[in-house]
């Protein structure tokens, strides 16, 4: 295996709507910024993917459209997946395990505003008997949390508390959505949005983009000064029948976090991509992390959830913590599909 | 034949998702443009191609487009083709030609349609110029052009353009 580290990474501040800007005249700024960071010039850099989806801009290939603010000319190596960043993070670490190319550049990008993102989300569930039921992304996220509740796994106090923390520690996020400080009886006493999720068990629809750059060691240490070093990286999935999975547990989250090594070392610090409350509940189960990992100190997707770049931007939060001095050693989740569907697990450790 | 043994063959299972556009900064001035019959576009700051319309980044240099350029309603055509199907997306009579057409001042083609003339007639290199709708329908949308005819001008040798084909 070829060590890799993460080199840079930026991101634009998620917001609620991204009017004035289309997706290219976003991500400019964000590439300039993360290519500039990383210390390797733009035209050597060896590979570059992205993750989005046609869904949100609701315009078949917008990603190509997208690829005008990379400057692919003379044309370059180039590569896009219909998934959150963190997938194609993974593919670019491919990349490079295969030897092809030394470094590549990721971003991810999507203005959930301009649709109706719960709706949008149910396009994901299979195509044949459960789309057309059209089951949206929080109505199945309720369910998931009512299965918990009714066995006891967790509370609505405990859900709101995730809230509370998440929110607060985004006060110190610039570039998170939703922040603040909240009180715990009083979210409890405001009424349900869909039974059992009140609206800080919710994400906030989000506009944003992100990018990071990635290396192969001898590159890595030219270019930069502080890299983390990506140590395991790994992704699993259950099935896509939420009917057929014990909602309550997350086997592929546990499986991912166990082939990418996240036990085999003690842990700072977890950016968990857990969209719903009760979702960092189940994900910190399902990766057994002790009460002393300190969990999305940028207050994770319950601050900003932009669709296919929150789970990419947990990777980017994870290194700046490592970069900021924050912890040595860091996991960042990232999450797909309906119900904590697909994970991905990424361990990362400063020198 | 039961029905456990039918084969399923088909299955209708309507999906409509609804968008509220909002095009970006460079897009939307040559929006505006165009509802005042006027076709924006935008140079790139670092190798001062003119791109139309403009998405606010040179995909070649991947710098901003930040200098407005009002271009000329006549361009040449760069390559065409006569259409003898029909296209749900497309509602002009049958036969008809497509064109992609380098405006005066721009680097980068668009499409439209070419009338007014005879198809056997039409050739790469042929000037044309743009025909608007009246100005009470004009809208924010490119269809504010209708179609392109030909003008009284020399043919650009291929020489000036095969850049663009």
């Amino acid at each position: 295996m070829r060590d890799v580290a993460v080199v840079s990474y930026a991101q634009t501040p998620f917001v609620r709507s991204e009017r004035a800007r289309n997706e290219v005249e976003m991500l400019m700024p964000v590439i300039d910024e993360v290519v500039e960071k990383s210390g390797i010039e733009r035209r050597k850099i060896g590979f570059t993917c992205s993750g989005s989806t046609d869904y949100l801009a609701g315009q078949s290939f917008s990603f190509v459209m997208a690829v005008d603010a990379v400057g692919a000319w003379p044309p370059i190596c180039e590569s896009h997946v219909e998934m959150d960043g963190a997938w194609a993070l993974y593919e670019a670490w491919v990349k490079i395990q295969c030897g092809e190319v030394d470094s590549a550049l990721v971003f991810s990008f999507g203005r959930s505003s301009m649709g109706e993102t719960a709706e949008t989300m149910t396009l994901q569930t299979d195509p044949y008997t459960l789309a057309p039921l059209g089951p949206d992304a929080i109505s199945m996220a309720a369910l998931q949390a009512r299965a918990g509740l009714d066995r006891g796994l967790w509370s609505e106090r405990e859900m709101a508390e995730v809230a509370v923390r998440s929110r607060r520690d985004a006060l110190r996020n610039p570039e998170a959505q939703l922040k603040g400080e909240f009180d715990v009886d009083e979210i409890l006493a405001e009424p349900y949005l869909v039974s059992p999720l009140r609206k800080h068990d919710c994400p906030p629809v989000s506009d944003g983009a992100a990018a990071a750059v990635i290396a192969a060691a001898d590159v890595a240490r030219q270019a930069c000064e502080k890299p983390v070093w990506i140590r395991g990286i790994e992704h699993r999935l259950d099935s896509h029948q939420p009917g057929s999975r014990d909602l309550t547990l997350s086997p592929s989250t546990k499986a991912a976090g166990e082939a990418a090594g996240a036990s085999s070392g003690r842990l700072d610090i977890a950016e968990l991509h857990a969209p719903f409350s009760h979702q960092e509940i189940i994900l910190k189960q399902a990766l057994g992390l002790s009460d002393s990992v300190k969990i999305n100190p940028s207050g994770g997707a319950l601050a900003a959830n932009p669709i296919l770049t929150a789970g990419l931007a947990r990777i980017g939060e994870a290194s700046r913590q490592i970069v900021a001095g924050n912890g040595r050693r860091a996991l960042a989740h990232a999450t797909s599909g309906p119900c904590l569907q697909q994970n991905l697990v990424c361990i990362l450790e400063g020198d | 034949m039961s029905e456990e043994s039918t084969a399923v063959t088909k299955l209708v299972t309507p999906v409509r998702v609804s968008y509220t556009y909002t095009p970006g900064v460079a897009t939307g001035k040559f929006l505006r443009g165009i509802r005042r019959g006027k076709i924006i576009g935008q140079a790139c700051d670092s190798c001062g191609r003119v791109y139309v319309p403009p998405r606010g980044a040179c995909p070649r240099c991947a710098s901003p487009t930040s200098q407005e350029v009002e271009l000329a309603h006549k361009g040449t055509i760069i390559t065409f083709c006569v259409v003898r199907v029909p296209s749900e997306n497309i509602d002009a009579e049958l036969p008809y030609c497509a064109a992609s057409i380098l405006l005066d001042g721009a680097d980068i083609t668009l499409f439209g349609l070419i009338q007014e003339c005879k198809f056997d007639e039409v050739r790469i290199g042929m000037r044309v110029e743009a025909v608007w709708k009246p100005e009470s329908e004009w809208e924010y949308n490119l269809a504010n052009i209708v179609h392109y005819r030909p003008i009284e001008e020399p043919d650009v040798p291929y020489e000036q353009i095969k850049e663009y084909s």
